[in-house]
């Protein structure tokens, strides 16, 4: 494995509730490599959204450190990681996000402009992303007039218009159904192969596992297990055996 | 963590930017845009506004033009006047117990504004939280919100003062005549719509720091979590 784009070490995470100490993260230490699609699995309140927000620069690790492309995040200060979002993390959430006032076009260019983009070059740029993800027919359409899948596709369009590094995508076909669900990891796979993005899921579903290169199984705030896929396809059957939801 | 990073320092060198601000243009485009799409929302905070400063239009506009009127100093409008309970030596004088009336009205439109916006504040957390994971920063968000409870503030007040205006013009040439209108004091009117103007603009302003600050301090980390 090259240099790795991410590389967290020894990252802990403690929080207090009330008198109680909750430890959604222990010790856990993980590379993933530029381009490689990781899903990471786990029941909910397993640390798996921590650790995805301490990778996307949204949360802060108690103990230990995160480098994302080279940059401890620890170290930037909340203008810098503002930046570091904006330029090198694409997000995608479960429930698409979507700023409901906006239309499509203008949801993808708003990211656009954030980069420093001037409005008219934001939004053809934007124009030719949801192009790309197959929906220059429904530019002027708010998020409420098109379907989930459509949404979930604004929403990888937005993730993609400043050409990030790393997409990190939360259950990103949770709210979906099948049909659309397999539509939008078929996507995101895409832009993977093409584009050299990498792709980091947090996720329950099943059906992202066949296109994932790794699958990083976690529990109880530790790293359970770390899957290529070329291991994986023996190991399918039994991960289904098992109710994970 | 107060290092200045140059504004030329890139990641060629090591060095990750700060995030440089987002003008006000692209602020004010973002809160037009929730105006406008929201607009029966926007109307009904922007009411309590319209009848605060209306009510404060209507009052300096109503003593203004009375006071013009006894300046006239014509015998049938005196004797009219003075059925009216207007002392014609003296013109009138906003009497003290109006005068808390007044600021009470003001004020309760203030917290109204104030209130209005901070449950628009916890409505739109994800909201807020997607644009900071998108990368804008605190300043961004403080300013989309003072932009939006702004114009509500500016629409209401203006919309407000006509109302006031023209209700005042109505009444007293009702009561007193077509000698109303002929003699109307245009300079002391004016005078009267700028006062209400700048009164209802600070006013909103102030009613929307608090809010706007609220907003900005919402962390990224919300737009994540699952359902509210």
């Amino acid at each position: 494995m090259s240099k790795p784009i991410i590389s967290a070490r020894n990252v802990a995470k403690l929080y207090k509730k009330g008198d109680e100490e909750v430890h959604a993260l222990r010790d856990v230490s993980l590379d993933i490599a530029r381009g490689d699609y990781v899903s990471i699995m786990g029941p909910s309140g397993s640390g798996k959204s921590t650790l995805f927000n301490i990778v996307g620069g949204l949360d802060t690790p108690t103990t230990g450190e995160v480098l994302v492309d080279g940059h401890t995040l620890s170290d930037l200060n909340s203008a810098q990681l503002a930046w570091f979002r904006c330029h090198k993390i694409g997000f995608i959430f479960q429930s698409f996000n979507l700023i409901p006032t906006m239309t499509a076009l203008e949801n993808v260019a708003i990211a656009r402009t954030f980069a420093g983009v001037s409005s008219a070059d934001a939004r053809r740029d934007a124009a030719a992303v949801l192009e790309r993800v197959g929906l220059g027919h429904r530019l002027e359409h708010l998020p409420s007039q098109v379907s989930g899948g459509q949404q979930q596709r604004i929403a990888i369009a937005r993730a993609l218009v400043n050409k990030p590094l790393i997409i990190l995508a939360d259950e990103p076909t949770g709210n979906l159904d099948l049909k659309t669900g397999e539509e939008i990891i078929a996507l995101l796979n895409e832009m993977k192969r093409d584009l050299g993005i990498t792709v980091i899921t947090a996720t329950h579903d099943m059906k992202m596992l066949s296109c994932s290169d790794f699958v990083v199984k976690i529990d109880s705030g530790s790293i359970e297990s770390v899957t290529a896929k070329k291991d994986l396809k023996i190991t399918v059957g039994s991960i289904d055996g098992e109710t994970v939801m | 963590m107060g290092a200045v990073v140059d504004k030329a320092t890139n990641v060629d060198n090591g060095q990750v930017p700060e995030q440089t601000d987002i003008s006000w243009a692209i602020a004010f485009r973002v809160s037009l845009a929730g105006v406008r799409r929201r607009f029966g929302r926007s109307m009904i905070t922007m009411t309590g506004v319209v009848l605060a400063i209306a009510f404060l239009s209507y009052m300096l506009a109503t003593e203004s033009i009375i006071n013009a009127l006894v300046n006239l100093n014509d015998d049938q409008l005196n004797t009219r006047l003075q059925q009216m309970g207007i002392n014609i030596f003296r013109g009138v004088k906003t009497e003290p117990m109006t005068l808390l009336l007044l600021g009470l009205t003001l004020l309760t439109c203030m917290v109204g504004i104030t209130n209005s916006m901070l449950m628009a504040v916890t409505e739109r957390v994800r909201e807020i939280g997607t644009l900071k994971c998108l990368g804008a920063r605190d300043e961004f968000i403080l300013k989309t919100y003072f932009i939006e409870s702004s114009l509500h503030g500016i629409c209401g007040a203006v919309i407000g003062l006509v109302l006031g205006l023209l209700v005042a013009i109505s009444v007293c040439a009702y009561n007193y005549g077509h000698q109303t209108l002929l003699s109307l004091p245009v300079l002391s009117l004016a005078g009267n719509l700028t006062v209400s103007l700048l009164i209802g603009a600070v006013m909103t302003v102030t009613a929307s720091l608090f809010p706007a600050y609220v907003a900005a301090r919402k962390q990224p980390v919300e737009a994540l979590r699952v359902e509210e």
